[in-house]
């Protein structure tokens, strides 16, 4: 089959696994075992075939299995539409994480271009209730699916206004320094607000065009006082602007650093943080469903989903949705759940995995 | 432990520390240099006392020489009226090395970075300023990494010289290089600066 799926997983010393090696076939993955079995360890692994820090946000060396703390590795066979690559990622004690595609050594945006990962975690459960800090992130995460470049030019502007603030808090008052710092700033800001005006409208497209049984979100990008100006030259003007107050609070007050994602439940015009847990969730699953949909036209595939205990917040006819919907895209999706009723509904549609532990080690037992 | 197998020892572990060399290559560098004592070690050693005693920065464009103006400075072939701004005396050193460029340099020695507190009179960027009004400057050129700290050195650097020509070296496909090897940010860099044939 072409699409994007791994063909194998292969991890040393990554967290409870030893070593644990995994042959697939392109079908979903529905992984179950007790609580600290090492299940979402295995997804783990997974999301960092893409880019950044992995789903819980992990520093390196708290991936490497304890005691032993001599590093880990995780190696991949991916199918990407007609090629297949080879993946290797690991880092050594106290080293940072490195990356190597069919040999050779990469960054870790180029993992973005060869592939294309989307994670649903529990902690993402209070997402439209917590701070824009996580929408951002969401959003982030779901534009960079769209435009890999997307992390280059977010690392670039926390970079330079990483700069800016500390002249800020110093309270340089030095007009050159500062426009110099704004001119970078307003390059990379323009750039990040276009991608994620872009990606909202991706996802608005792809919720509006999908048969999908999940609720329908309605988004919109926006900024704590006034809008974000539109191009390089305004923000860099609006940048200018704001040096005296920024002074004051010693901090960079306007910018895309602060735009936030707000939804609605566009069927009962109700913003997503006021919504039940329920509600929240499925609107979540929705955005996720339709970032696939997207990807799948955009892109030429859908995306490797990673949802972690995703089957225990729904309801028998959602979870069989879930499942339907996710057969219909042809994604890899790896999915977690404490039993295997909570898969049953997949039957021969998924591959299913048992995960156990032993004395600290997670042993896994593929079941035919 | 004799003195001289500690002296021998204390010469590797100070050669160990210099850029580029580990233990493994001091050791074999010193056991080169005792056994070539007169071609080698002798001549070595002179020279370094030699630097050591008049090695210093050049009072007008911080490149690295024996006397308290520099040889490119004082020569008055290199008075074309172009400046290149370079971050470091080893970007002059491989500037030079290029033999086209015919003006005079200006080594900053470092790039700016508030969150390493280097500003502007860290860098000699007021001596800059000096010598543009000074040596008759008609364009300056910047030859700073492509890095974020060394494009905000560019830029402040490019807002400060009113009524100079400023430019920057382009980015792009290096001399031999095959596309397929390139980043995407260098394919960029030089899509966006092609040029008509």
């Amino acid at each position: 089959m072409s699409g994007l799926y791994l063909e194998s997983l292969t991890l040393s010393h990554f967290r409870s696994h030893r070593r644990a090696k995994l042959d697939l076939d392109g079908r979903p993955v529905a992984i179950h075992g007790p609580n600290g079995a090492g299940k979402t360890n295995l997804i783990e692994a997974v999301s960092l075939l893409s880019p950044g820090r992995g789903l819980r946000r992990a520093a390196t060396d708290d991936l490497t299995r304890r005691p032993e703390g001599v590093g880990w590795k995780v190696t991949a066979i991916l199918h990407s539409l007609h090629q297949v690559h080879e993946v290797e990622t690991w880092a050594e004690a106290g080293t940072a994480r490195q990356v190597r595609i069919d040999s050779k050594t990469a960054t870790q945006t180029a993992l973005g271009r060869i592939g294309r990962v989307l994670w649903l975690v529990p902690s993402m459960d209070r997402l439209w209730i917590e701070g824009a800090d996580g929408r951002r992130r969401f959003l982030d995460r779901a534009t960079l699916s769209f435009e890999p470049g997307h992390a280059d030019a977010v690392l670039t502007y926390e970079k330079a206004m990483r700069e800016r603030n500390r002249l800020l808090k110093d309270m340089v008052r030095d007009a050159h320094w500062y426009a110099a710092l704004e001119s970078q700033m307003a390059d990379a800001g323009a750039a990040i607000q276009a991608n994620r005006l872009a990606t909202v409208g991706h996802l608005m497209q792809a919720q509006a065009e999908g048969e999908t049984t999940f609720p329908v979100a309605t988004l919109e990008l926006t900024q704590p006082e006034a809008d974000l100006p539109d191009g390089t030259e305004a923000l860099k003007a609006a940048f200018a602007e704001s040096r005296p107050r920024d002074l004051a609070a010693g901090r960079t007050l306007i910018g895309p650093h602060r735009s936030d994602l707000s939804a609605v439940f566009a069927a009962k015009g109700v913003p997503a943080a006021d919504c039940s847990t329920g509600e929240q969730k499925a609107l979540l699953i929705s955005l996720i469903l339709a970032n696939a949909r997207g990807l799948a036209q955009d892109f030429g595939a859908p995306p490797i989903l990673l949802l972690d205990e995703v089957a225990a917040h729904l309801d028998a006819g959602r979870r069989a949705a879930l499942y339907d919907e996710i057969c219909a895209l042809g994604a890899q999706a790896w999915m977690t759940g404490t039993g295997p009723e909570l898969f049953a509904d997949l039957g021969e549609r998924a591959q299913i995995l048992e995960v156990t532990e032993a004395s600290g080690t997670s042993i896994l037992a593929p079941k035919k | 432990m004799t003195q001289g197998t500690k002296d021998i020892e204390a010469l590797i572990d100070l050669l160990s520390r210099l850029p580029g060399l580990g233990p493994r290559s001091a050791r074999r560098a010193v056991l080169h240099l005792i056994k070539k004592r007169s071609l080698h070690l002798i001549p070595l050693a002179e020279a370094l006392t030699r630097v050591g005693a008049t090695a210093r920065e050049c009072l007008n464009c911080g490149n690295i020489g024996t006397t308290d103006i520099c040889d490119i400075c004082t020569s008055d072939k290199r008075a074309n009226g172009q400046i290149c701004v370079v971050e470091d005396v080893a970007d002059l050193w491989a500037m030079e090395r290029s033999q086209q460029f015919k003006g005079r340099y200006h080594v900053l020695g470092g790039t700016l970075s508030a969150l390493d507190a280097v500003g502007p009179d860290e860098l000699r960027i007021p001596r800059l300023i000096d010598r543009i009004a000074g040596e008759n400057v008609s364009e300056v050129i910047l030859a700073l990494g492509a890095t974020i700290d060394g494009q905000t050195t560019a830029h402040y650097i490019a807002d400060q010289l009113p009524g100079v020509t400023v430019t920057s070296l382009a980015q792009g496909v290096p001399v031999g290089g095959e596309l397929d090897y390139l980043d995407d940010g260098t394919i960029t860099a030089a899509l966006k600066a092609r040029r008509s044939l």
